[in-house]
Formats: structure tokens, sequence, C-alpha cells
């Protein structure tokens, strides 16, 4: 098991010929993700040659899932028309869509979002401005590097890339049955609250580690989600304690706007919710080492 | 980005939503012309990004355009919470009769939008949302189906505005979302929207945030920014397209990912407290594919901030390989001692993750002088602490 994605994922990459999308489909590639195509209208039809493996390129998402059964679109189409892609990804129906794409402006994630919600939720949306997802050993969608680590019994959700990356290596001899990067904008598809729940039924996870950081209530609503469903020992860290009110610090969302938004703040709901907190990355990763010892 | 009321209200004019006349001044001479030219009593209103002018002392009734002049004298120059007024607006007295409350926002939690309204108007919002719950409406906006006339009508009647005004206002929240909407703002204020003496309703002042991820739809917002009163710093970065923003300390930052620099703010912090009370200097996020050149450039900019007495590289390779960051310090290096201006400043660098044995190779290879490489963040974060402080 692992959550959202699987040994049986079938990826295709929305933006697969653009650099980044071709340099990412490479490394997903390379750690063993089953890429089936990659979608370009002005190229259907033809074949990318991406370091050896040739990977069909359609017209159209639904083209795409059709031919190749595919569930699963890693996004990396330029923010001026990446609404219009997960909006195509919706329509077609896809199980899941992992929105790289950073820089989309708020009223597009918000107009994307309300329509996956207007056509019954059936698909998940990772995402935007987020690293993507990977069950390490199984399958990655989206551009964590997936040497840093095997797989294992952590689950990790996190608004931060790098910092995921960061704690996935400090506890990289312990491993990740999944971790899940949900992105650092105001507007996203997937919360800490859904990977928490997806983490509490995975047979798989026994410890969730999880990363907030400055701006919003999201990690408070989390916080109440643990204390009423969560049973697994839950380990958090937030970023941001020195972040002086009103400067956005290089995620959209990550600003903190009167009293509401602090670590602090954050901090607190989250122990008094059960949730141990680490102080720096590093003591977050010896509370999550402590408890998997402990067993 | 985050309007002046001024440039706000210029935005609202153009969609429709009813506004006074008048203009800014940057110097009491002007806003003199400006109310001759006005012919009336006037308001000398304080342009600053931030709440709570009238109590600070910025915003004033004139009689006359001599008044005017006296009045801008006193308010220009003005320290309002950290803001100094550069700029006045001046515009007519009106007469009120009620004062109301409008607002759009982003709903981040329920992932729509939010209308915000009321007839406790002119004070702040935030003591009415806490003291009067039942006095502020809270209407969800489906981003889809946006607000259209029925809507709006449902807005007003919910907030109770009075019947004799609630279509005019309707007609107005209308324009208000038209703004919000067609300009990519995340907040959108009028606070107060006032009625006046004849039945107008007027939107007397005007907060816009704008969103800056949707500046590449709207080239006429960079004429928006108002490039005097940013941090030269932070203009400087932002002009190498560098993601910076100056703080109060003395430890220079750089790092990959805005969750990890965030964080390493926080670690040096923690570290400054057991040397002296440093601080760290900077937010610098060079990005998730940092190239040699970046490296550079954020180097450039936090040595040039004179407040920076150690640096502290914190780089976790995920797709950024750690031989590029390395390269990109090396060639920094060179570059700043080629104008003249040769790191003297004490620089500890932490190198995890992609490449990073490559990367550790070609700094201690390369031996710069001042530069120091710690295994771990919190104890790069400790020595950075401990080298600031030394350099006081």
């Amino acid at each position: 098991m692992a959550i959202f994605l699987n040994e049986n994922s079938k990826v295709i990459v929305q933006g697969m010929t653009g650099s980044e999308g071709t340099k990412h489909t490479k490394r997903m590639l390379k750690s063993g993700t089953n890429i089936v195509g990659g979608v370009n209208p002005r190229k259907a039809g033809t074949e990318a040659d991406i370091d050896g493996t040739l990977v069909p390129v359609f017209g159209s998402v639904a083209e795409a899932m059709e031919k190749t059964g595919a569930d699963v679109s890693v996004i990396f189409v330029p923010p001026k028309f990446a609404k219009d892609a997960v909006i195509e990804a919706i329509d077609a129906g896809i199980g899941l869509a992992v929105v790289i794409t950073e820089g989309i402006p708020v009223h597009d994630s918000a107009y994307f979002w309300a329509h996956a919600v207007a056509k019954g939720n059936k698909t998940r949306i990772i995402g935007p401005n987020c690293p993507g997802v990977i069950s390490p050993g199984k399958s990655n969608a989206g551009i964590i590097p997936a040497d840093i680590t095997g797989p294992g019994k952590i689950g990790l959700v996190s608004k931060s890339g790098t910092l995921t990356y960061q704690l996935m290596y400090e506890l990289r001899d312990i491993g990740f049955s999944s971790a899940v990067g949900i992105g650092g904008d105001p507007v996203i598809g997937t919360t800490h609250i859904d990977a928490l729940a997806a983490f509490q039924e995975d047979p798989e996870t026994e410890l969730i580690v999880m990363i907030g950081e400055i701006g919003g209530d999201a990690e408070e609503r989390a916080a109440a989600y643990i204390k009423e469903n969560v049973t697994k020992p839950v380990v958090g860290y937030v970023a941001g304690f020195t972040a002086p009110e009103g400067k956005t610090m290089g995620h959209a969302g990550a600003i903190v706007s009167g009293s509401a938004g602090t670590a602090a703040a954050k901090k607190e709901a989250l122990e008094a919710a059960g949730v141990k907190v680490g102080k720096t990355p590093s003591e977050t990763a010896a509370l999550a080492r402590a408890i998997v010892e402990a067993g | 980005m985050d309007l002046y009321e001024y440039q706000a209200k210029d935005l609202f004019a153009a969609h429709g939503v009813p506004v006074l006349p008048g203009s800014v001044a940057d110097n009491p001479e002007d806003a003199k012309a400006i109310a001759a030219e006005l012919g009336q009593r006037v308001v000398v209103k304080a342009q600053v990004k931030t709440g709570g002018r009238g109590k600070a002392g910025g915003v004033k009734l004139a009689d006359d355009p001599q008044d005017t002049r006296t009045k801008a004298e006193a308010i220009l120059g003005l320290d309002i919470k950290g803001h100094v007024v550069r700029r006045v607006l001046v515009t007519p007295a009106s007469d009120i009769a009620e004062e109301y409350y409008f607002s759009f926002l982003l709903d981040r939690a329920n992932r729509k939008f939010l209308a915000m309204a009321s007839v406790e108007g002119g004070m702040d919002i935030e003591e009415v949302a806490a003291t009067k719950p039942e006095a502020l409406a809270k209407v969800l906006i489906d981003p889809i189906e946006g607000v259209d006339l029925a809507k709006a009508n449902e807005i007003v009647a919910q907030a109770k505005f009075p019947e004799a005004i609630a279509g005019q206002a309707a007609e107005v929240v209308v324009k208000l979302w038209e703004t919000f909407v067609s300009e990519d703002a995340t907040l959108v204020e009028v606070n107060p929207l006032v009625r006046d003496p004849q039945d107008q309703i007027i939107a007397l002042d005007g907060k816009v945030t704008l969103d800056d991820n949707a500046s590449f739809r709207h080239p006429a917002h960079a004429d928006l920014v108002d490039v005097a009163a940013e941090d030269p710093l932070e203009a400087a970065a932002k002009a190498k397209d560098l993601n910076y923003v100056k703080l109060d300390g003395q430890v220079g930052i750089i790092g990959n990912g805005a969750g990890l620099v965030m964080s390493t703010l926080d670690v040096v912090a923690y570290a400054g407290e057991r040397h002296g009370g440093v601080k760290p200097a900077n937010f610098l996020d060079i990005g998730g594919g940092a190239s040699a050149e970046v490296m550079a450039n954020g180097l450039e900019i936090i040595l040039s901030d004179p407040d920076v007495r150690s640096v502290f590289v914190n780089v976790f390779g995920g797709i950024t390989a750690c031989d590029a960051v390395a390269n990109g310090i090396v060639q920094a290096f060179k570059l700043l001692e080629s104008r003249g201006e040769a790191v003297t400043r004490p620089i500890v660098v932490r190198l995890d993750g992609n490449n990073a044995e490559e990367g550790r190779r070609i700094l201690t290879e390369a031996a710069l002088p001042g530069l120091e490489q710690v295994d771990t963040m919190d104890n790069a974060a400790d020595k950075a602490a401990a080298l600031a402080a030394a350099g006081a």
C-alpha cells in the first residue's frame, strides 16, 4: 500500500515536451514510474524520445486515457495555460492530477477547484505549486528526488518541497510509505487533512510527519482533525516562527496577516491535539525516530 | 501587491464604482493647488499601506486651499506604523448619512471567494466581527458562478442595507466584483462605503491587493509598483528575479525552496539566542533549479547589505545539484573580486542531497577565504550566528 500513488499507477505528463516537463519525465522514468504518455495537441501522434525511451504523445488527456488506461496526470504546463490543462484533466475524469506549475493566479486555481467540485470531485488534485507525490519503490509523480530514501513506514505530508526532501533525508534509514507535497499556494487541491485521512487508512504507514508553514489556518484545521480522527502517531514541524507580519515568504500563501497564520498559533494547535512538534527539521526527525524506535 | 487608496480608487473608477474626485500630492504646494481646483472643503488623507491612519493623525479636514497646505505639511513625513507618508490624497469632504462596510476576498479554507458586508461601517471590521458578529454578513461566492445582480441583491439583503439604497448598493457590489475578478485581486475592501444625504452610494476609501502571479495578464499593473518605497536591496533583487525579503538581522541567508529558507531563518534565530541575539538579515530563496549565476547574484545582493556580518548558505539539493551551487559560490567570489568588492565577511555553507559530495569537494579545493563548510543545518546555523556575533 501507499497513498494516492502505487506500483499500478499509469502516469501521463501534460507539458511533457516543454523543458521542465522533459527534464522531470526523465527523472520519473529513471525512478521506475510507469509513464504511458504525454499530452500536447500540436505533437499528437508522435513519439517523444526521453533519454532513449519512446513515449507516445497524445492530443488530449481523454485520448491518452482511452489508449493507455492512464489514471494519473502530472502537469508542467506554464501558468498562463495551467487552468485549461487542469480543467481538461478533470473533464477527462482522470483519478489524480498533480499540478507542479508554480505561479498560477489564485483566481485560476479557485476556478479549477470549483470545476472539480462541480464535476463531483472525481479527480484528486495535488498542488498547484507543489513537488508532487512519491511512493518510494513504487511510483513517483512529480519532482521529488527518488534517490533520497526507499520504502518504509513513515507517511509525510508537507506544504514545502525542500523541507520534504530534508526530512526524507534525515529519516532515510527508516523509509517512507508515501510523501506528499501539497504546495504552498493559498488555494490547493489536496490538503493536510486529506493526506492525514489517507495515511490513517494506509496499513503500511505507522507514523505520520506533517510539515506546515505560516499563512492561513490549514494546520489548525488539521490539528482539529487529528484530535478526532487520527490514532497513528503524528510528528509536526512548522516553518516561519521568525517571519514578520505582512511579508510574503516565498510561497504565495506564506504570509502572516494580523494575528492569523503565525507559526506559534499552529504549533500550539498541533500540540493541543497531541502532536509532537519539533523546533527544527532535525529535532522533528529525532522525535519521529524516537517514536519508531519505541515501536 | 497592496495598493494605495488612490490607486485602488482609480481601479474602482475604471470599473464604474462611484468614487469622489481628487488627486495625490507629494508636497504641500501641490496639495493646495488641488484644493483650489476642487473649490470646496477637502479631506487630506495620508497614502500609506497600513490601517489606523485616522488615529495616527494622517487624515485631516481642511477648510480652504491655505488650510490644505498646512494640513498636508503636517501629514507628509509622518511615520504611521513604520510607513513614512510620502503622498497625500486631496479629495472633497463629503457629507455622510450612513457608513457601510463591503469586501470581497479569498476564503482559503473554503477554496472560494467571500463577500462580507455590514451596515456597521467606518470602524475596524475585525472589531465588528468579534463584538457583533450578527452585524457582519458573510456570503460564499462560487468562483465559476461569480456575482450577478441577483447574487448582489442577496448579499445586500443579508447585510440589511436600508431599502432605499439597496438596489443601488447591489449595483455597486456587482461593479466591485468586476474589479475583483478582472484585475485579479485577492482583496477588494471598501470601508466606509457611504450613503450621502442625497442617497448616493460612494466608495469613500479603498483597499485592494493584487495577485502578483497574475501580472502576466496585467501589464498595466507594473505601473502601480511604488519603486521609490521599495527597499533598495529588495528592488535590486527583484530586478535579478530573486525572491528576497530584507529583514533586520546580521546573518545573511541563502537557501533553496521557500519552506527550507523559512526554516533556516528560524534555526538561525534560535542559534542567535546563544550568540548575543543576532538574527537573520534576509529571506532569499534561490529556487528549485538554481544555477551558478543565480547563486552569484544572490550572494552579491546579500553582501551589499551593510548589516550582514556573516552569511549562511543552506542548500538541500533536490533538483538543484550541489555541485552547481558550489560552482556558483566560487564564481560569485571571482565576480565580486573583479569588481573590487572582494568577499571579506565569513560564509558558512551546508550542502546536502543531490551531488553533495562533489559540491563539497569543489569548495574544499577552491579554498575560498573565509568560507567554511559545516555538516548539518543546526551546526551550520550555530557557526554562522557565532561568526556574526564575533564580527560585531
